[in-house]
């Protein structure tokens, strides 16, 4: 039943990357583009995901999750180097690309092979990092 | 112009209904670096079934609606070294910040986590300066 949900929400999810064009690396760099062709596409999409996952979290309050166990906690508001390092990098990859990591799957089957090249040194970066945070930690204080 | 702005709309709801499922069904937050990631690195070998269910979804339904809409053009760049630089970046960067586009921007805006609002800023800060730099400037991208 988790497997199925999962499945149902992953489709969602991919349908709604294919169908809003953000596959689409021309329309992701041209929204970061503001001093070129600027493309508003993306923050019609992020507007759009934010309306029913609102109203989900709000739905959240005094009640479990259908599937049993229970909703996560929020976060500590804690702004530390992780946080603010990881995203610097993430973003510069993502507008050197225009490509983030559910857009790659999305568009697994129609990115032409290039977007493998991208995959594959994503999922080495994603093996490497605990590696790193372990050595960052060492040398420089996460705070 | 408009009509894609639309589309964008549309697939947006599409994506934060997605997250909803996700989130009340499975009680899970719809992040994909973190789904991604916690296969990659073994951290989330408990549920392993239930990522991988849900990133054969993401890759399938794209496939599925192919023939009915068309595929769609990725213009992504074709130079080597482009790739796997932003793909290094992305990869190491989604997991030290714990969230990309999906988890910190849709997931965590909504809920109005500090840490969602700030790693947006920062992503879409850091994404706008290196567009501007690679193409205005330098004209490589």
């Amino acid at each position: 039943m988790r497997n199925l949900f999962a499945f149902l929400a992953g489709g969602l999810f991919g349908a709604g990357l294919y169908l809003s064009g953000m596959t689409d690396t021309s329309k992701v760099q041209g929204w970061l583009d503001i001093f070129g062709d600027w493309d508003p596409t993306l923050a019609f999409v992020m507007g759009g995901a934010i309306i029913p996952m609102a109203v989900a979290w709000a739905f959240t309050t005094g009640r479990r999750p259908l599937l049993g166990g229970s909703f996560p906690e929020r976060p500590e508001p804690r702004i530390g180097r992780n946080l603010v390092l990881g995203s610097t990098l993430f973003g510069m990859g993502w507008g050197l690309a225009g490509l983030c990591p559910g857009p790659v799957v999305a568009s697994l089957s129609y990115g032409g092979g290039r977007n493998l090249v991208f995959l594959a040194a994503m999922l080495a970066g994603m093996a490497a990092t605990p590696v790193l945070r372990r050595y960052l930690d060492r040398t420089v204080p996460a705070q | 112009m408009q009509m894609d702005w639309i589309w964008g709309l549309i697939g947006g709801m599409l994506i934060g209904t997605g997250g909803a499922v996700f989130l009340l069904a499975n009680g899970r937050i719809m992040g994909a670096s973190g789904i991604i990631g916690g296969v990659i690195d073994g951290s989330g070998r408990h549920n392993l079934s239930e990522r991988l269910t849900f990133l054969a979804g993401v890759a399938l339904l794209p496939l599925l609606l192919t023939p009915v809409f068309g595929p769609e053009q990725t213009h992504l760049t074709g130079d080597l070294a482009t790739l796997l630089v932003a793909g290094l970046l992305v990869g190491i960067g989604t997991r030290f910040a714990n969230g990309c586009t999906s988890g910190h921007g849709v997931c965590g805006i909504s809920r109005l986590s500090l840490r969602g609002i700030v790693a947006t800023v920062f992503y879409i800060g850091a994404g706008g300066i290196t567009v501007v730099l690679f193409r205005h400037i330098l004209g490589v991208i």
